[in-house]
């Protein structure tokens, strides 16, 4: 079967986040009444996998292996049957 | 071993792009260097033939993912096995600015729990944000360890270019201070971002141009045999590649980046 994984990975709370500093800064300049701007990063995966435990063990594996670095990121996914 | 016996294996995938300086240093010092496709690599056993392996800078694979990351794992995926007999004999592996993000990315640096762990730091976006090319100077902080800086005397500092967005070097949250304690006692500090007199950049932009924690330029494994630095010496070996030798009259022969691939063929010479 197929399943649909939307991973975001994100930086932890408390990193510094230039990326988000900047966009943030270039908003406010742009008049808008910005607080904070985090930037994160969204893979949507198509895989196959018998059932969707089994899809969700794999992406939790490709999270750690690959898509995050466990010094500075943390990730969330869902993942769901393509249709 | 003689100079002329020593093959330097320098890696190359999609995206690096400085193999032929890179080449071009280790053959100006007498040893024979070739540049390899990781695929290359792997299939034909390079690396069993190769006294020395050097992760050259670029972005490898578009620096997708993070920068390093997809080269890191490819790394161990591909060479696994090869490279730990290869890190294990002792024979030494320098990773040049994106060099030195895949093997962070890799856990080989600072690889305080030996090879295949898992990443213990990131080299992750500058601060301020963006890409810095500029010269450098970097405070030699090795005690000996480091077989890479054999030939640079303690606190000297050296000027070397750095070019990269992603080298911020960072432990992490809460372990700074544990993780910099392990580093000094296992004399694995290499360089640290310095101004032209010496003094240590504190974090002050642009003498530590990118935000590095501790001002952390370079640093090597506990065995001192497995080397990543964020400025490039390859760009600093000859005196014609200094940034102000016009004014000064004629160029130097050679630029400070020259001693650490003597220092690293001196070694060879004399363990192998």
């Amino acid at each position: 079967m197929e399943y649909i994984a939307r991973v975001e990975v994100s930086l932890k709370p408390g990193h510094s986040d230039p990326e988000g500093e900047t966009t943030k800064n270039s908003l406010k300049e742009l008049n808008y009444p910005v607080r904070e701007v985090r930037v994160s990063k969204v893979y949507r995966i198509i895989l196959e996998a018998s059932s969707a435990e089994e899809a969700e063990a794999l992406v939790e594996e490709m999270c750690q292996r690959l898509l995050a670095n466990p010094v500075k990121d943390d990730y969330t996914f869902k993942v769901e049957e393509k249709i | 071993m003689e100079k002329g016996e020593i093959r330097v294996c320098i890696l190359r995938v999609g995206g690096t792009n400085c193999d032929a300086e890179t080449k071009r240093a280790f053959t100006e010092l007498g040893v024979e260097a070739e540049v390899y496709h990781i695929n290359q690599i792997a299939k034909r056993g390079i690396l069993q033939e190769s006294e020395a392996l050097v992760i050259p800078g670029g972005f490898s694979y578009g620096d997708y993912v993070r920068a390093g990351a997809i080269l890191a794992k490819g790394l161990l995926t591909k060479l696994g096995d090869d490279l730990e007999r290869f890190i294990e004999e002792g024979k030494p592996v320098l990773g040049i600015c994106n060099g030195f993000q895949v093997l962070v990315e890799a856990g080989l640096l600072p690889g305080f729990d030996g090879v295949g762990s898992r990443p213990e730091a990131a080299l992750t976006t500058n601060i301020p944000v963006g890409y810095r090319c500029r010269w450098v100077y970097l405070k030699h902080e090795n005690r000996g360890n480091c077989i890479f800086t054999s030939k640079v005397p303690r606190d000297v500092t050296l000027r070397i270019p750095v070019a990269h967005a992603e080298g911020r070097f960072i432990f992490p949250e809460g372990k700074e201070q544990e993780y910099l304690e392990r580093l000094y006692e296992n004399d694995q500090l290499v360089f640290r971002y310095c101004d032209e007199d010496g003094r240590y950049a504190e974090g002050r932009y642009p003498t530590n141009p990118n935000g590095s924690f501790h001002d952390i330029a370079g640093i090597c494994n506990p065995e001192g045999t497995v080397f990543g630095l964020m400025p490039h010496p390859e760009r600093a070996y000859y005196g014609w590649q200094l940034p102000d030798w016009t004014r000064r009259g004629s160029p130097p022969k050679y630029g400070d980046g020259r001693l650490i691939f003597e220092s690293m063929i001196d070694y060879l010479t004399r363990k192998f």
